[in-house]
C-alpha cells in the first residue's frame, strides 16, 4: 500500500492506483480528456500532466502508478504552465463553432477551456480542416472537431469488440475513421458519442433537436430487452428527446445498447391515442365509457373458462397483476405473460432466472452459453461477457447457433444431445467444466421455445447439478430473458391458474371456437390469425399487430409515461418513473384495469397506485426490494423427459426490431436497413 | 587521434568483404564461447566498466540498461530488440554498419542476447535500407549455417535466434516503444513510460533495445578489455565514435574517432575543413538534426563527446556533424527541420501534433520575414509548451532547433522581419 503527498495530504492508496485516481480519492480535480475510467490508458491528451519530486519533467497524473514517498503537486505554476499550454494547442485547430455545436452545455472542452483557455487564440495559421466521416446510421460526425483523444477508438475495440474504428495517418493529419467508410457494426455504437469528449462524434437521431438546458431529466429502467439498463430520459414538453444511460456497475456498467438509446422516436408514431371500437369491421374512435360498455356488452355472461388473457413484453408488474385480479375476479383461469410461447417451469425461481447476476459473470471461469445468442437477446450481458474475457483465464461455449459474439468460443453442439452429452460425460467440454471453479451456464429463449423447453430446461438443471453450479457460494445457472415485461408477469403470477390454459391452449381454443373473449395486454408477438372469432381486447400503446386485430382498443401508456415496476432477467425489480404524459386519451395501464372493472361490475380493491403495490407486495414480496436481486432458492425444476434433437434457433431475428416502439422508430429501421435487412444489390444508379 | 590499432569498425568503408570469411580475418567471431562462458554478469560488469554510453543519441550507460533486465524469467521470453531505424537527419554511421560490417553487429546480438538473458532477438531496420537489410540477412544466414547463433549457439548450449524486421518508412519508428510497437504490428506510435520495455516491452515481455552502433562494439570492448575502451576519450565519454560529417565540407565521410575530440580537428583532419576555410563557417549543428545548433565561437573550442556539448546547450545526439558555412540561410534550415518533425510527428498526442504544425508554419514564414516581431517570443513559449510535455522526445527534438536558432541568431530573424516590413508596409500591418 504505497503511500504519498498531493498537494501536500498524505494518503494511503491501494497498490496499482494511478496519481489521477488517487487524486479524486482526495477530491482534487484532474482535468482529462483522453482516460476515462471503463476504458485502457493512452496517456495522449497530456491534459492531467502533474508535477512530481525528482521527476524531471511533468508526468501524465492517469498513467503513473503511485509509489511510495512520492510527493505530487496538481495546482503549482509549472502544472498550470502545463495544463494551459496543452489547452492552447487543442484549441487551434478546434472549430469555434460551439453555437452549432450539439455537444454544447456538456462539452469536456468547452468546460475546461473555461478553466484553462486563453481568451485570445495565437494562431495566425489556417485552421485544420478534417472530412466527415460515415459510422452508421446513429453516429454523426463532425470530425474537425476531433481533439483525437482516441476513446473511441478504444470502446469499439475493448468494450465493444468490433474494431471497425481506428486512426489513420500522422501527426496533425491523423484521422480518427471507419475500416473503410463503413456503419459500424456494433450494438454498442451509440456509446461512441458518450464518451466522445467533444462534439466530434454525436448522435445522429438527436442532431439539432435540442440543447441540454431546456431538457428535463427522469431517471428510470429500460425496457425493450430484460437486462433492465439503467436509463435517463430526457424530454421537452411532452416529447422524448433522447435516452442516455446511467451508471449502474450492476446491469449496465455505463453503457447502453444502441436499441434502447434509440428506438425512442417509436414513441412519436403509430400511437394509439384514443380508445376505438370496430363497427362494421372498421375502427371507430369513440369515448373511454363507450368502449369500457361495449366490453361489457360482449364479456358480461360469458363464462370464466371462456375468458383468457395474454399479455407482452413491455407489460408492467402493476398492469399485469391488475389484469390477473380483474381475470379472477371474472372466474378465468386462462392467463399467460409468456406470449412467446416459451415452455419452462416457473414453480422454482431459479429456474428462470439470471441467478448469479449480470456482474455475476465477471466471477465465472468457464461459461457454457446454451441456446443464446447473448450478443443481440442481452447486449449488455454480452458485453459483461466479453469483459470477462478481456480480464483472461475463462473458457466459454456455445451450444446453439454459431454467431459472432465478439469473443472467441469453442461451438461444443447445436442441440439438446450436447447436453445429454454433457451429464454423462461423454462430451470433451465435460473435463473443462468439471475442473471449473465458478461455472456459468447461460440458457437463452431459444432453448425454452420448443415443445420439449420443459425437458431442455431439465436438462440444464442437471447439467448444473453435475457441475457443481448450485452451490451455497455460487449459482451458476442463468436464464436470459428477452422481454422486460416476462420475470415480472412470472413474479406476479401471470400464469395459467388451476386448469387454466398457458398462450399454446388459449390460441387453440381461440381458433377452435372455445374460447369467446381475449384480453391482449400489449401482446404483439403471437399468431393473431390463431384467435379465430374470439372477441379480442388490445390494451397497449402502439397500433401493432394486435391492435390490427382487436374488436376493442383501450389506449395505455409507454414506458417513459407511467409509474411502474419492472423485473429485470437477474429478478431485480426496478421503477420506470414517468417522464412525459401519455398521449392524447391514453391512460396509464392499472388505471385502465382499473375502471374497466368497475365497468364490468368486478370492481378492483385499489383506487391508488400505492394500494396496488400494497397488494402486490403482500402476493409476492420480492417486490419490495427495489433494486435489490432477492436470492432464488434452489429446488429440481424442469420435467425429466425425451428432448428433440432439433439444433437450437436464437427468437431474435433482427436485433432492431423486437417490440411495437422499435417496430415503429425510423431509426431502427435505418439500423436494420444499414446492419441487418438483406443485403440488397447494389448498383451503379443507386443513390 | 585515434590510432589505426584502436579502431573497432575496421571495414567501415566496405574496402574489404561483409562475409563470415572476412569478417573472421577482421577478429569476428574469434572464440564468442569463451566470452559468453564468463557469464551473464561477467559481460554486463566489464560493459559497465568500459564506460560504454548508448549511441542511439540519448547516451545512457549500456551496461545499467542491461542490468535493469529482470533476472530469472522463467514464465515469459525476454528479447533482446537492436534499433536499426536510423532515421536521424544527418545520420549515416549504423547504416555503413549493416552493409560493410554486419557480423559485429550479429556477435554483439548474441553477446547481448546472452547477457540479458534473451531468448531471441530482433533487427528493426528502416525500410529504406532494403541493401542493408539483404546483407544483414546473408550474414545472419552465414552465422546460423556456422553455428554461431541458433541452437547451441558456437557450442556453448544456449539457443538464440536473430531475425530481421523492416520498418516501413517512420522516423517515429526509431523511438524504441515505439519501434516495439511497430515490431507487433500495430501503428507505430511511443507508448507511455512507465512500464518501460525491461518490465513490459515487445509483447508485453521484458525488452531492451539498444542502438545498432552500441551493440557492434561490445564484443571488441569484451575482447580487448573494459580498461581499453575506457581508456580512449574521456572520463565518462569513454571509448570511440563513429561520427558522420555532412554539409559544407571539402569531404563528408563517416568516420571513426575517438570521444572528446575537438570539433574544429574532426572537421579540418577527416572531412577536409570547411568549404572556404574555417572562417567561412557559420554553424554547425553537432549531433543529428535533434540537437541546437552551435555559432562558430563554440565550433573554435568545444569537444564532441555528450558532456562538453551538453554544457554548451546542445548535445552528442547521434555524432552527425551537420556542418553550414556563410552561404547557408540558417532560418531556412531550421525551418526545414521544423517541417521535417511536423512530418514525422506520430500524431498521438497533443503538444506534438498540434504543435510541430505551429511551429514549422510560424517558421516558413519567418524564412521571409513575413511575421510580427512578438512571434519569435510567442514561437519560443510554443517550444516550451511542447518540450517536456509529450509521450516520446520527438516534442523535444523538434523545439530544440528552434530554441537553437533564436538563441544564437535571433538578430537574422529580427533583420528579416524588419526588412520585409519596410519592403510591404502595407502587408506587414
Amino acid at each position: 500500500m504505497p503511500k504519498l503527498t498531493i498537494d501536500g495530504i498524505e494518503i494511503e492508496v491501494e497498490a496499482g492506483t494511478s496519481i489521477l485516481q488517487a487524486c479524486e480519492q482526495l477530491g482534487i480535480e484532474i482535468p482529462r480528456f483522453c482516460y476515462h475510467e471503463r476504458l485502457s490508458v493512452p496517456a495522449n491528451c497530456r491534459m492531467c500532466l502533474v508535477e512530481m519530486e525528482r521527476a524531471p519533467k511533468p508526468v501524465a497524473s492517469c498513467a503513473m502508478p503511485c509509489g511510495d514517498g512520492m510527493v505530487v503537486k496538481t495546482n503549482s505554476e509549472t502544472v498550470l504552465k502545463a495544463r494551459k499550454g496543452v489547452m492552447e494547442f487543442l484549441l487551434i485547430n478546434h472549430p469555434l463553432d460551439c453555437p452549432i455545436c450539439d455537444q454544447g452545455g456538456e462539452c469536456d472542452l468547452q468546460d475546461q477551456a473555461m478553466a484553462y483557455g486563453f481568451d485570445r487564440g495565437r494562431y495566425l495559421e489556417n485552421k485544420r480542416a478534417v472530412k466527415d466521416k460515415y459510422m452508421g446510421p446513429v453516429i454523426k460526425t463532425i470530425m474537425t472537431r476531433c481533439i483525437h483523444c482516441t476513446r473511441c477508438v478504444r470502446f469499439i475495440n475493448e468494450v465493444a469488440g468490433v474494431p471497425d474504428v481506428g486512426a489513420v495517418y500522422r501527426g496533425e493529419h491523423m484521422e480518427i475513421t471507419t475500416f473503410v467508410e463503413k456503419a459500424i457494426g456494433s450494438e454498442l455504437s451509440g456509446n461512441l458519442a458518450d464518451v466522445c469528449p467533444v462534439g466530434a462524434l454525436t448522435h445522429k437521431p438527436y442532431a439539432f433537436t435540442a440543447r441540454p438546458w431546456e431538457l428535463r431529466k427522469t431517471e428510470t429502467i429500460d425496457v425493450l430487452d430484460a437486462v433492465g439498463s439503467n436509463i435517463r430520459v430526457d424530454t421537452r414538453g411532452a416529447e422524448v428527446m433522447r435516452v442516455l444511460p446511467r451508471v449502474n456497475d450492476d446491469i449496465n456498467e455505463e453503457w447502453l445498447s444502441d436499441k434502447s438509446r434509440y428506438a425512442y422516436d417509436g414513441l412519436k408514431r403509430q400511437r394509439l391515442d384514443r380508445p376505438y371500437v370496430r363497427k362494421d369491421g372498421k375502427l371507430v374512435a369513440v369515448s373511454w365509457a363507450d368502449a369500457f360498455a361495449a366490453i361489457a356488452a360482449k364479456v358480461k355472461g360469458v363464462a370464466g373458462n371462456r375468458i383468457a388473457a395474454i399479455s407482452g413484453d413491455l407489460a408492467d408488474v402493476e398492469a399485469q397483476f391488475a389484469l390477473k385480479e380483474l381475470m379472477g375476479r371474472l372466474g378465468s383461469a386462462n392467463l399467460d405473460c409468456r406470449q412467446d410461447g416459451a415452455r419452462f417451469d416457473t414453480s422454482v425461481r431459479a429456474g428462470y432466472l439470471f441467478n448469479s447476476g449480470i456482474a455475476g459473470i465477471e466471477k465465472a471461469d468457464v461459461i457454457l452459453l446454451v441456446g443464446t445468442n447473448p450478443r443481440w437477446e442481452g447486449t449488455l450481458v454480452n458485453a459483461r461477457i466479453r469483459k470477462r474475457y478481456l480480464a483472461g483465464g475463462v473458457k466459454i461455449a456455445l451450444i446453439g447457433e454459431q454467431k459472432d459474439l465478439t469473443y472467441p468460443y469453442a461451438h461444443i453442439g447445436a442441440g439438446p444431445d450436447t447436453l445429454q452429452q454433457l451429464i454423462d460425460g461423454s462430451h470433451p467440454f465435460s473435463e473443462t467444466l468439471r475442473n471449473a471453479k465458478n461455472p456459468l451456464m447461460i440458457v437463452g429463449m431459444g432453448a425454452f421455445q420448443r415443445a420439449d423447453g420443459l425437458a431442455v430446461q431439465a436438462a440444464a438443471r442437471i447439467t448444473g447439478e453435475v457441475y457443481g453450479m448450485f452451490r451455497d457460494d455460487w449459482s451458476g445457472f442463468n436464464v436470459l430473458h428477452t422481454a422486460a415485461g416476462r420475470v415480472g408477469g412470472i413474479e406476479a403470477g401471470f400464469l395459467p391458474g388451476e386448469g387454466g390454459r398457458d398462450v399454446h391452449g388459449i390460441l387453440d381454443g381461440a381458433s377452435k371456437g372455445e374460447i369467446d373473449v381475449v384480453y391482449l395486454l400489449g401482446a404483439d408477438e403471437i399468431d393473431t390469425a390463431k384467435l379465430g372469432k374470439a372477441f379480442v381486447i388490445y390494451q397497449g400503446h402502439h397500433g401493432d399487430a394486435g391492435a390490427h386485430r382487436a374488436d376493442v382498443i383501450l389506449p395505455g401508456a409507454a414506458y417513459t409515461e407511467k409509474n411502474a415496476v419492472y423485473v429485470n432477467t437477474e429478478g431485480r425489480p426496478q421503477l420506470a418513473r414517468l417522464a412525459a404524459f401519455p398521449p392524447g386519451e391514453a391512460r396509464e395501464d392499472w388505471k385502465i384495469l382499473r375502471a374497466l372493472s368497475e365497468a364490468l361490475g368486478a370492481t378492483l380493491p385499489f383506487d391508488t397506485q400505492s394500494q396496488l403495490r400494497q397488494r402486490l407486495l403482500a402476493a409476492n414480496p420480492i417486490f419490495a426490494a427495489v433494486g435489490q436481486m432477492t436470492p432464488a432458492t434452489w429446488s429440481p425444476f424442469g420435467v425429466q423427459g425425451a428432448v428433440d434433437a432439433a439444433p437450437f434457433v436464437s427468437p431474435i431475428t433482427n436485433f432492431y426490431m423486437t417490440d411495437p416502439i422499435s417496430r415503429a422508430s425510423v431509426t431502427m429501421a435505418n439500423c436494420t436497413e444499414a446492419l441487418v435487412g438483406p443485403a440488397q444489390e447494389r448498383t451503379g444508379t443507386h443513390g | 587521434m585515434l590510432r589505426d590499432e584502436d579502431r573497432i569498425f575496421t571495414n567501415l568503408y566496405g574496402y574489404q568483404d561483409f562475409g563470415l570469411e572476412a569478417a573472421r580475418k577482421r577478429g569476428d567471431w574469434d572464440n564468442t564461447a569463451a566470452i559468453l562462458q564468463n557469464g551473464r554478469e561477467w559481460i554486463i560488469e566489464n560493459v559497465k566498466e568500459s564506460g560504454l554510453r548508448g549511441r542511439g543519441g540519448a547516451g545512457f550507460s549500456t551496461g545499467m540498461k542491461w542490468s535493469f533486465m529482470p533476472k530469472n524469467v522463467t514464465d515469459k521470453p525476454v528479447y533482446l530488440v537492436i534499433n536499426a531505424d536510423e532515421g536521424e537527419p544527418g545520420t549515416c554511421k549504423d547504416r555503413d554498419i549493416l552493409r560493410h560490417d554486419p557480423h559485429k553487429l550479429i556477435e554483439g546480438c548474441l553477446i547481448a542476447g546472452f547477457a540479458i538473458g534473451a531468448s531471441a532477438c530482433y533487427i528493426y531496420i528502416r525500410g529504406e535500407f532494403y541493401n542493408e537489410s539483404s546483407n544483414v540477412q546473408r550474414a545472419i544466414d552465414e552465422a546460423y549455417a556456422a553455428g554461431l547463433i541458433g541452437k547451441n549457439a558456437c557450442g556453448t548450449g544456449y539457443s538464440y535466434d536473430v531475425y530481421i524486421h523492416r520498418g516501413a518508412g517512420a522516423y517515429i519508428c526509431g523511438e524504441e516503444t515505439a519501434l516495439i510497437e511497430s515490431i507487433e504490428g500495430k501503428k507505430g506510435q511511443p507508448r507511455n513510460k512507465p512500464p518501460f520495455p525491461a518490465q513490459a516491452g515487445l509483447y508485453s515481455c521484458p525488452t531492451t533495445v539498444n542502438n545498432v552502433e552500441s551493440i557492434a562494439v561490445v564484443p571488441t570492448i569484451l575482447r580487448r578489455g573494459a580498461g581499453w575502451f575506457a581508456g580512449l576519450g574521456r572520463p565518462k565519454n569513454t571509448g570511440t565514435k563513429l561520427f558522420c560529417i555532412s554539409g559544407h565540407v571539402n569531404k563528408p565521410c563517416n568516420v571513426e574517432e575517438e570521444m572528446g575530440i575537438p570539433l574544429k580537428e574532426l572537421i579540418e583532419r577527416h572531412a577536409g575543413g570547411v568549404r572556404g576555410g574555417w572562417d567561412n563557417l557559420l554553424a554547425v549543428i553537432p549531433g543529428g538534426s535533434s540537437v541546437p545548433v552551435l555559432t562558430k565561437e563554440i565550433c573554435d573550442t568545444v569537444l564532441m563527446d555528450f558532456d562538453s556539448l551538453r554544457d554548451v546547450r546542445s548535445g552528442l545526439g547521434t555524432a552527425a556533424v551537420i556542418v553550414m558555412d556563410k552561404s547557408t540561410d540558417i532560418v531556412k534550415a531550421i525551418a526545414r527541420l521544423s517541417s521535417f518533425y511536423a512530418h514525422e510527428s506520430c500524431g498521438q498526442c497533443t503538444p506534438c501534433r498540434e504543435g510541430t504544425g505551429w511551429m514549422s508554419r510560424v517558421m516558413q514564414r519567418m524564412v521571409t520575414g513575413n511575421a510580427r516581431m512578438e512571434e519569435i517570443d510567442m514561437l519560443l513559449q510554443v517550444t516550451k509548451q511542447v518540450e517536456g510535455h509529450t509521450i516520446c522526445a520527438l516534442g523535444d527534438a523538434a523545439a530544440w532547433p528552434i530554441q537553437g536558432l533564436f538563441r544564437h541568431f535571433r538578430p537574422e530573424v529580427e533583420r528579416r522581419i524588419q526588412a520585409y516590413r519596410n519592403s510591404a508596409p502595407l502587408a506587414a500591418e
